[in-house]
């Protein structure tokens, strides 16, 4: 079995938490090159050979291939497909765009969001908002996979795989790109944090989020929030924790003000520890909370900004 | 410009799933089902685009069990002008998977030539986000994904996606396939004058064998079960406490 990773790139540099949990579900399929494509992606590249167990990195660089255009990325992938039996990548934004174009090219079923490996055919993958786990076995002669990083431990570094370089494919000159918006930011990111600490509609403002990231910033925590927090213009878009939002398992999960949807419970009932701290004690989220504490968040969680550290 | 709307009928978003004793599968039958919340978003927005001169008709399109009439006559109540349902399964169990659908889709679009074909980001039963992504490749089409902004102007359109940095606009050219994320409208409800119109407006009915489709799955559904159940927690008096447990268990 020879399975194609396609390492997550931003700005060419290597998301190493999120490729190196991929790697780790990646290895359970077969023997692993990865491949690395971006407008520039050699430091990336040099990077994720590092990443123990790889055999191989390709690195191709191409302004088409800048931004991870899902067009000009797709027509990369399946130029490279014959020579794989496996095709995965982390299931960042980036790849849930690409990896299903991949799959259709191929005329493959792509299979999203595996949180487990049975077997080089065969996977796990939560469904209904992780209501329910499906086990599906694949008849596919090439697998399209994307990997939920939160259920995979992070392969460790300490490899020294080769590097090849190898070229674009014909660009489709389908789209183009024309801004980012990134909020920069020196805390860690939201789905490798070891602790997150999020806030619902129960903060009631974007002023009032202060508290919740002043809690964050005491602990060296992610922010994370709920979809109504977002909804309403309080906490930016790429906070969102939830089935159609990021998904992360943290050590410690702190939910302020936040009522437990299935929606949202979707996104980080797999944390080690969860605190919930909500004034309406009935509030779903304490059902899944090892520690619940029943008050008002504008006293508790400056309370607990103080008490810490 | 026609714009092509697929709606997929889904349990609602309030139901509690409940997984069947004997792990087939999850339990569907007498559960409320609903429109596919996103796929709301894309007729909502679709209709926007009419409304605004930049849309002249509005085709929703649902594929699965006959009962996924019901979703589509939600969206000619929403404003869709006519919709057409492709009967590709007979027991509500059965899901249609996104390769399966876009193929038929494909054979829609071949027929119908809409300028743009608005998704949902995912679907909330199967969580797959690949449909309109397949649609895209097979298509040769440009694609948008996530978009919480559409622009449409002339032959393309300015896209704002959401993405795990935060927000990414792109430029597409037309015709192409968007997939709408949760905050790019907020979908009308249908009046009762628009529900009582929309039982007239035309509704066509075909199968998965009248696009030379084969909608049987790739995918073998192995078996379905419960996820594993969190153990109870206790609830804290104080503050202090909270942090006393907190420091025991040696995540502060
Ligand atoms: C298709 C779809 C996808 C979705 N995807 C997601 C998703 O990815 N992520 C997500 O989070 N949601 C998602 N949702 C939304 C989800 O259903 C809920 O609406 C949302 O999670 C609710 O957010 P909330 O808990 O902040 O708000 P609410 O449910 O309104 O809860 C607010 C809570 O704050 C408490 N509170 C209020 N004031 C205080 C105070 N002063 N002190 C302490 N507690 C207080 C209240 O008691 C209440 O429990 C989705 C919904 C749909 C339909
Ligand atoms: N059976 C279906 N009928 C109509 N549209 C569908 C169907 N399945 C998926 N779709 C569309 O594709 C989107 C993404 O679904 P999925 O890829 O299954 O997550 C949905 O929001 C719908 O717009």
């Amino acid at each position: 079995m020879a399975v194609l990773l396609i390492a997550e790139i931003n700005n060419g540099e290597l998301n190493v938490d999120a490729t190196a949990k991929a790697m780790t579900a990646a290895k359970k399929m077969g023997d692993v090159t990865v491949l690395a494509a971006g407008a520039s992606a050699a430091d990336a590249a040099a990077e994720a050979a590092k990443i123990a167990g790889v055999s191989k990195v390709l690195c191709a660089e191409d302004a088409s291939l800048g931004h991870r255009l899902a067009e000009s990325t797709a027509a990369l992938i399946v130029s490279l497909a014959g020579d794989y039996s496996h095709i995965v990548a982390p299931a960042t934004t980036d790849a849930k765009n690409v990896m299903p174009r991949v799959a259709a090219l191929l005329d493959a079923m792509v299979i999203s969001d595996i949180s487990g490996v049975v077997d080089a055919d065969t996977f796990e993958r939560p469904i209904y908002a992780g209501n329910a786990i499906q086990t599906v076995k694949s008849a596919d002669a090439v697998k399209v996979i994307t990997i939920r990083t939160a259920t995979f431990d992070a392969a460790e570094m300490g490899g020294s795989a080769s590097v090849e370089t190898i070229g674009a494919a014909d660009n489709p000159g389908l789209s183009e790109w024309v801004e980012d918006k990134v909020a920069e930011t020196d805390r860690p990111e939201l789905t490798s944090a070891g602790i997150v600490v999020s806030g619902g509609r129960g903060v009631g403002s974007e002023e009032d989020f202060k508290i919740i990231e002043a809690l964050a910033d005491k602990l060296n925590a992610a922010v994370g929030a709920s979809r109504a927090a977002v909804d309403s213009g309080y906490a930016p878009n790429d906070w969102q924790v939830g089935q159609t939002g990021k998904v992360v398992a943290p050590d410690l999960y702190i939910a302020c003000g936040i009522s437990g949807a299935i929606q949202h419970l979707a996104g980080m009932k797999d944390s080690k520890i969860i605190v919930a701290i909500n004034k309406d004690e009935e509030a779903p989220i304490f059902q899944v909370a090892d520690y619940g504490l029943v008050a008002d968040l504008f006293d508790a969680v400056p309370e607990l900004t103080q008490k810490l550290g | 410009m026609k714009v092509l709307v697929p709606v997929k009928r889904v349990i609602d978003y309030n139901v509690k799933v409940r997984v069947k004793a004997d792990g087939s599968g999850v339990d569907l039958a007498n559960v409320k089902m609903s429109m596919n919340p996103f796929d709301e978003i894309a007729v909502e927005e679709a209709i926007r685009l009419k409304e605004a001169g930049k849309a002249d008709e509005v085709v929703a399109v649902s594929i699965g069990v006959k009962q996924a009439q019901e979703t589509l006559r939600t969206a000619l109540a929403m404003g869709a002008d006519r919709a057409i349902l492709v009967v590709a399964a007979d027991d509500v169990h059965t899901d249609i998977e996104p390769l399966a659908v876009a193929k038929i889709l494909k054979g829609v679009v071949d027929e119908e030539q809409p300028g743009l074909v608005l998704c949902g980001k995912q679907a909330i039963d199967n969580d797959m986000n690949a449909t309109g992504q397949m649609l895209s490749a097979l298509m040769g089409w440009s694609q948008a994904t996530f978009a919480s902004e559409v622009d449409i102007d002339g032959d393309s359109a300015t896209v704002t996606r959401e993405v795990d940095g935060g927000l990414q606009t792109i430029k597409v050219k037309m015709p192409a396939v968007v997939t709408v994320d949760l905050r790019l409208n907020e979908p009308r409800y249908a009046s009762l004058p628009n529900i009582m119109k929309a039982k007239k407006k035309p509704l066509d009915e075909k199968t998965a064998a009248d696009y030379g489709v084969d909608a049987s799955p790739r995918l073998e559904i192995v078996k379905t079960t419960e996820p594993e159940a969190r153990a109870a927690g206790i609830k804290v008096g104080s503050v202090d406490e909270l942090v006393e447990k907190l420091k025991e268990a040696g995540v502060v």
